[in-house]
């Protein structure tokens, strides 16, 4: 089934429980704020209330990650249920998960762990996509993970896989800015062929971030302002995808708000010049 | 390898470091990719139950923490969607590895059940106003789905309240005289934690597994007699309903 995907534009934070107070109390300059889906899939309780009262005054996205889209024994009907509940009550303007697994029978790792991309993998993942496309009955995003392993025998690039998951399952894409030039670092990809070759038109959402700096790989650890790198990476990618949110998303070491709308003002004036080059060029 | 295959592979890596699987994942047991993704795996499950129980990790001190945590994770591979599910066995795991620390075993209780009642069902409490007209000979007592209870037989709770006054000493840890109860709930959206004396443990236990406040009242008058009985089943339901622990009266 077809299914529109969102049409939000701007520029967002996630949304973090040290800035919950600045979020009610202040009219922060955001276009919509992200959270953590997991953290509000409660029976009730102050989470759930705050949620609605978030949701009252800012466009939310949900940002999932626990549905383990790449599992090969498929979705947790409870899990969906919950998110569908969710997803219901807060309406929010996007509803997105990870191009991972996390879950193998009762096993469940609550990490985003690696696929290989093969014609095997990519079937199962756009079954499971359409699982839950079906029962949230509408369409997702997945974000590119960071990863730090490379199976032998794959069939394609990761960026292939996710044009292919793409086209095949009717999903948009969430371009994780920062996971893209950690992969490519780790894995020896260029990185602008990576932007190049996934659909413009599916890149719904983008998320900015920092990462860690480890003897062999880089991590992704979401806990340091976005570096150099990433900001070159992004300047290139908001010229190529022009239906895209983008969003500032630190997990760990959460700064003062004053911080992270600093950065935001970053990506908006990348944003703004990347527009305007475009608009010059045609 | 099919993609079934290389989970199960995954799996055996992450909770086991098995070599044979590090081979047929990375062809090798040395990929410093594994390690990254089998310290997240490890370094977040501890960071799940530090995150839960604070006081219980401050109060046992890091090393023997994490001594007991580590036991855990290797003894219990997480199953369930929710990260905040982790920390629903650890109580056991506390029970095993330290079986003659009964302060740490009720502190632990503790700590997970107020995080238990953070997230649980919203009910709302009832009133004196709710309670016109019924008929107490049929009535049924709904406590709230937040409430639970536990016999306690330390003064963890003492040391709960003091580990919570930022800069507060902890006191030492003491026997009771005899068990009491502790008491967990939601009032609004705070987590409240009381103690109360054996019989009214005892009391709330009845009502909650029976409901019924007539067969309350039986039972507090089988081990107080008429008056005193049905005088303490009253005082009882009065502070039930003042406290918010009761959502509903049904007949």
């Amino acid at each position: 089934m077809s299914r529109s995907l969102p049409t939000i534009s701007g520029h967002g934070l996630g949304l973090r429980k040290e800035h919950y107070r600045d979020f009610l109390e202040t009219d922060v300059p955001v276009d919509f704020v992200e959270v953590i889906s997991e953290n509000f899939m409660v029976a009730g309780g102050q989470p759930r209330h705050i949620l609605r009262q978030i949701r009252e005054r800012y466009p939310v996205a949900l940002h999932g990650v626990s549905m383990s889209i790449g599992s090969a024994d498929g979705l947790r009907a409870d899990y969906l249920k919950r998110l569908k509940a969710l997803a219901d009550e807060i309406d929010p303007v996007i509803v997105s998960d990870h191009l991972s697994w996390s879950r193998i029978g009762r096993f469940n790792s609550h990490d985003l762990l690696p696929l290989p991309y093969t014609s095997e993998a990519l079937d199962i993942v756009c079954n499971n996509i359409d699982q839950a496309q079906n029962a949230l009955g509408r369409a997702m995003l997945f974000e590119n993970p960071s990863s730090y392993l490379a199976f032998e025998g794959a069939a394609m690039t990761e960026w292939e896989f996710l044009a292919d998951m793409a086209k095949r399952s009717g999903c948009g894409l969430l371009l994780d800015v920062n996971n893209v030039y950690v992969s490519a670092t780790n894995h020896g990809f260029d990185a602008q062929a990576f932007l190049r070759n996934i659909p413009s038109d599916r890149v719904r959402q983008m998320h900015l971030a920092g990462h860690s700096v480890s003897e062999h790989l880089l991590i992704d650890t979401h806990d340091q302002p976005v570096p150099e790198g990433v900001w070159a990476l992004y300047a290139d990618a908001a010229a190529r995808f022009p239906h895209a949110v983008t969003m500032i998303e630190r997990d760990d070491n959460i700064p003062p708000l004053p911080e992270l709308m600093a950065e935001l003002d970053v990506a908006r004036r990348l944003w703004r010049h990347a527009q305007s080059a475009q608009k010059e060029a045609a | 390898m099919t993609l079934a295959e290389l989970q199960q592979d995954f799996q055996s890596w992450l909770t086991a470091a098995s070599d044979d699987a590090a081979q047929k994942l990375a062809g090798s047991s040395d990929a410093p990719g594994l390690f990254v993704y089998q310290n997240n795996y490890r370094g977040q499950l501890v960071a799940a139950l530090q995150s839960t129980f604070p006081h219980v990790r401050s109060f046992m001190g890091e090393e023997a923490f994490l001594h007991a945590a580590v036991k855990h994770v290797d003894a219990h591979p997480p199953h369930a969607w929710t990260l905040d599910a982790y920390a629903d066995q650890f109580g056991e795991t506390l029970r095993t590895v330290f079986p003659n620390n009964p302060d740490i075993h009720d502190l632990a209780w503790i700590e997970h059940s107020l995080g238990t009642a953070f997230v649980a069902g919203d009910a709302q409490p009832i009133g004196p106003a709710d309670l016109a007209g019924v008929d107490w000979d049929n009535a049924w007592l709904r406590f709230s789905p937040t409430l639970m209870t536990a016999q306690a037989t330390t003064n963890a709770c003492d040391i709960w309240w003091a580990l919570q006054e930022e800069g507060a000493q902890a006191p030492e840890a003491e026997m009771l005289a005899e068990p009491n109860g502790l008491v967990v709930w939601r009032r609004g959206f705070v987590s409240c934690l009381n103690t109360i004396d054996a019989q009214e443990y005892a009391a709330l236990q009845f009502a909650q597994a029976n409901g019924s406040f007539n067969g309350l009242c039986e039972f507090l008058v089988e081990r107080l007699g008429e008056d005193e009985g049905v005088a303490k089943a009253g005082s009882l339901l009065a502070d039930w309903i003042g406290s918010e622990m009761l959502v509903g009266v049904d007949e």
